[in-house]
């Protein structure tokens, strides 16, 4: 899990004194929404096509499958074979990858300016034309399985957080791991996938952004001629499944063999998307500054290298997730410290949060942080895209982002303390502990010669 | 194959305004390095960069692990300490400063290097007193002991952590199998038993002679000009003595024989590190190696490895080769996981794969191809500042020609299929590799 200051990451900026341009806007006849910002740096571009699918689209027995997809999208359509994609990129100078997370799937290429008809020649064509074979679906998804247990499985806090998620949501699909249960990847079928692409990728699912060296009239031109002739698909959103109210603390121990222990906590908090009080989600923000906004901020200070219970201590929140998410805390406790302590450790910064209003230093940090943040993004192109994509497949408008740090700026200590009293309660908290078990096996290592020991 | 997809998508670029049109690999400007040394010795590399209102400091010490002589770790945890109490400041005056200012310090040590790095607002009003605390940090830390045990402390932590990583395991076993005696065996983080073992008066000892201007590099991006850059690297040399460089670490000896080695771990999967010594900064074969590793598993998605371990038979999610060049000769490493008992398949595939590269070299085909990537993706090598601060601060601590950037793409090009398998004969030796395994039994 991550533990950096996210609302610094997500801070942004239009300053039109600064190289980076204005963001254009445009929507096709067929509903895909095309976002444009210029930037004049470099002669480089990167495309970015984002779908509304994710882990959190899904449903039990076909959980991975959003993911599972991204993977067979390289695997080739009428036009292109298996892999072609991948060489017509890398012969145009570019990198390429994708990734899926619980809100979307998302592809992208960074090239040299003049390559991104390139893009969106590949990316329009495998929009509506993926071929699904099950040849190469039988070894791409031994592939998946194969980063399944290189992330989870032998990753004793990656499967005590996989395993915190489902303790924490019940009915909410957030509940779903987005690389899939090991046995759903086993038993998924080439036809999930194809009634899975089928549903989602089409042009009115999609949003285009383009981030570069570019001049907008003509990306939407291109745009235009590329994806413009795509057919729509009618969309059926998937059934909200909202969390029901939870009704007190939630506990859940994983006992794999591992070195060190680890605990993870979360409350069950609003989103920007869900949030019936439109400044809570910043006050989260905020909050998540205030004990994790850096080497200076609370949980370091007063855990790390005031009491020194921890080795390392984090806090974040998401304000841009689709549906109402968890306020997250983990530690990992120092040597001849427990778990408990360090949990205990946590909870006591929380009850000052509660009772105490944050210091104006803390607010002013906070301030400074995220002004600068929004500079300091404008360094990668990558990045500018990254904000609006998420942003828009939360569902929100990417111009929220220009109200960032208005927003931050305003959120007063008071504030701060009526989140911290309304959503850190008992009845809304999950934890999860990592106990160790022994490692086993023999640990020295055994040495031979050539030709000795191991295959060849 | 190749040629024929490219031509399906030139109807696209004929169709568009003829801007598109800029050609290959559109030449773009370099940035132009400027270089001077300091009063006292440090050697500075600078570009301006005026469109965004930010700096990025880089200084580097020739100060990694490589320096840590019979105390593993020392360099990493010296490096570390900096920034937990310089000049009187405490860790929490440090980051509270800088923080309140929105600057971003960061400290790390590898092998070679050490750096503290900084980004800031470029306004006076944010950059000097950064700056300043910058030059605290690196010049009159207080290696406070209790300080010391903390960080200690949580460095066990994190080696023991390690252990429970197959990964990590994999990778400085690997780097032990290869390296033998060699300074650069040991893991920069150190081992327990020697971290144990030191105090602060090594700490102190380490410093002042690793941190010193004539050891330093200074590298300098951002919205400023070259007299405030002058003036900012005086500055932080100012707080350094002028002292030594260090000497070179010494050569690296070639494997003599093949070393297989198996670490048993519950895990799943099975890690595989194999490769050996391969080649050092400014090395006359670095153009043919490095051409000829992105053809074979270096070159992302498309490489031959990629194709053979993962497209072809579904092996392994990662599967790469690459090499690390080092001021010495920095492994050749090929890394991949496969399921255990998948093992000894994944294994023979990666050595039929380096094998068939090893006796043919490439394809003609294939050099064009990797041609193109290199040469056409060179642009989004230097389009962000923090990209250009690191190249700087590689080409200052080697010592490589300034003009570096702007000659890359045309000794890419100048790479012929003869100059890579004559390379790889002499440079990678396959007989003579490490392999180091580690994860669960493999299946009787």
């Amino acid at each position: 899990m991550r533990s950096t200051v996210l609302f610094v990451l997500l801070a942004f900026c239009c300053r039109p004194l600064l190289a980076a341009g204005e963001v254009h806007e445009y929507m096709l006849d067929n509903g895909l929404k095309l976002i444009v910002k210029e930037d004049h740096r470099a002669p480089v571009v990167v495309s970015q096509v984002w779908y509304g699918v994710g882990a959190s689209y899904e449903h039990d027995g076909i959980t991975g499958v959003s993911h599972v997809l991204e993977h067979m999208m390289f695997k080739g359509t009428d036009r292109h074979g298996p892999g072609e994609f991948s060489r017509i990129i890398a012969e145009n100078g570019g990198s390429e990858n994708a990734f899926t997370s619980k809100d979307y799937t998302a592809y992208f290429q960074r090239l040299e300016k003049s390559r991104l008809p390139v893009s969106f020649e590949l990316e329009s064509d495998r929009m509506r034309n993926l071929k699904l074979d099950d040849e190469e679906f039988a070894k791409e998804v031994r592939v998946v399985m194969e980063e399944r247990r290189l992330r989870t499985e032998d990753k004793p806090t990656s499967l005590t957080y996989e395993q915190f998620m489902a303790t924490a949501f019940t009915s909410s699909s957030y509940r779903i791991p987005t690389i899939g249960w090991m046995d759903d990847l086993e038993n998924m079928q080439l036809a999930d996938l194809q009634q899975w692409y089928d549903r989602w990728y089409a042009p009115n699912n999609a949003i285009v952004v383009v981030v570069g060296d570019i001049v907008p009239e003509e990306v939407l031109a291109l745009a235009r001629q590329h994806f413009g002739p795509l057919k729509p698909e009618t969309l059926t959103a998937p059934k909200p499944r909202v969390e029901p109210k939870q009704a007190g603390q939630r506990r859940v121990t994983v006992r794999v063999p591992a070195e060190v222990p680890y605990v993870v906590m979360g409350y069950k908090v609003p989103v920007l998307k869900t949030a019936a009080v439109d400044w809570e989600p910043y006050a989260l923000t905020v909050l998540a500054g205030v004990l994790d906004g850096g080497s200076s901020a609370r949980l370091t200070r007063e855990l790390v290298r005031g009491s020194q219970v921890a080795a390392s201590a984090g806090a974040s929140y998401d304000a841009y997730a689709r549906q109402s998410s968890l306020f997250l805390l983990d530690a990992t406790p120092a040597n001849s410290h427990s778990v408990e302590s360090v949990e205990q450790a946590l909870r006591e910064q929380l009850q000052q949060l509660q009772t105490e209003p944050v210091t104006q230093d803390e607010l002013d940090r906070i301030k400074a942080q995220t002004i600068a943040g929004k500079v300091y993004e404008q360094d990668s192109i990558f990045y500018q895209g990254m904000v609006i994509g998420q942003l828009e497949t939360a569902g929100l408008p990417w111009r929220l982002k220009d109200e960032f740090v208005e927003r931050i700026n305003a959120v007063t200590a008071e504030q701060v303390q009526a989140v911290a009293k309304k959503y850190l309660v008992e009845s809304g908290l999950t934890v999860a502990e990592l106990d160790p078990l022994p490692m086993d096996g023999d640990k020295t290592a055994q040495n031979t010669a050539a030709g000795g020991g191991y295959a060849h | 194959m190749r040629t024929s997809a490219l031509l399906r998508s030139l109807p696209a670029l004929a169709g568009m305004a003829a801007c598109w049109l800029a050609g290959p690999a559109a030449v773009q400007a370099m940035p132009a390095i400027q270089h001077w040394q300091t009063d006292n010795g440090a050697r500075v590399y600078y570009v301006p960069a005026p469109e965004l209102p930010m700096a990025d400091v880089r200084v580097v010490f020739d100060a990694g692990s490589a320096r840590d002589a019979s105390q593993p770790g020392l360099a990493n945890i010296t490096n570390h300490l900096l920034d937990q109490g310089a000049a009187g400041l405490s860790a929490n005056d440090i980051a509270g400063t800088l923080e309140g200012l929105g600057a971003e310090l960061e400290t790390g040590a590898l092998r070679d290097m050490a750096w503290v790095s900084l980004r800031s607002l470029s306004s006076d009003r944010h950059l000097d007193p950064a700056v300043e605390v910058m030059g605290k940090v690196l010049g009159q830390p207080d290696f406070n002991r209790p300080d010391f045990e903390r960080e200690r402390e949580r460095a066990l932590v994190s080696l023991r952590r390690s252990e429970q990583q197959p990964s990590k395991v994999a990778d400085y076993r690997f780097y032990a199998a290869v390296y033998g005696e060699h300074p650069y065996a040991t893991r920069p983080i150190g081992n327990a038993d020697s971290l144990q073992a030191m105090g602060v008066k090594d700490l102190r000892a380490f410093h002042r002679r690793y941190y010193v201007a004539r050891n330093a590099v200074i590298a300098i991006v951002g919205d400023i000009d070259r007299k405030a850059a002058e003036q900012l690297a005086a500055g932080l040399a100012g707080r350094l003595p002028e002292g030594e460089r260090a000497s070179p670490v010494p050569p690296v000896t070639a494997l003599t024989v093949a070393v297989d080695e198996f670490v048993p771990r519950p895990s799943t999967q099975t890690h595989v590190r194999m490769g050996a010594p391969g080649m050092h900064r400014g090395d006359p074969d670095y153009f043919p190696l490095y051409v000829g590793n992105h053809i074979l598993g270096g070159g992302g998605l498309v490489s031959r490895l990629f194709r053979e371990v993962r497209e072809d038979r579904g092996l392994s999610y990662s599967v790469n080769s690459s090499f690390s060049p080092m001021a010495q000769n920095g492994p050749y490493t090929f890394s991949l996981q496969t399921r255990n008992d998948q093992t000894a398949e994944a294994l023979k595939v990666l050595r039929e794969t380096l094998k068939d590269f090893h006796d043919k070299g490439p394809t003609g085909d294939e050099l064009v191809a990797a041609k193109k990537n290199i040469t056409g993706g060179f642009p989004l090598r230097i389009d962000s500042n923090s990209k250009i601060v690191e190249y700087l601060a590689m080409i200052g601590f080697y010592g490589l020609p300034l003009d570096y950037l702007e000659t890359f793409n045309d000794r890419v090009m100048a790479v012929t299929r003869e100059q890579i398998r004559d390379a790889y004969q002499r440079r990678v030796p396959l007989q003579q590799m490490a392999t180091v395994i580690v994860g669960g039994e493999p299946a009787p």
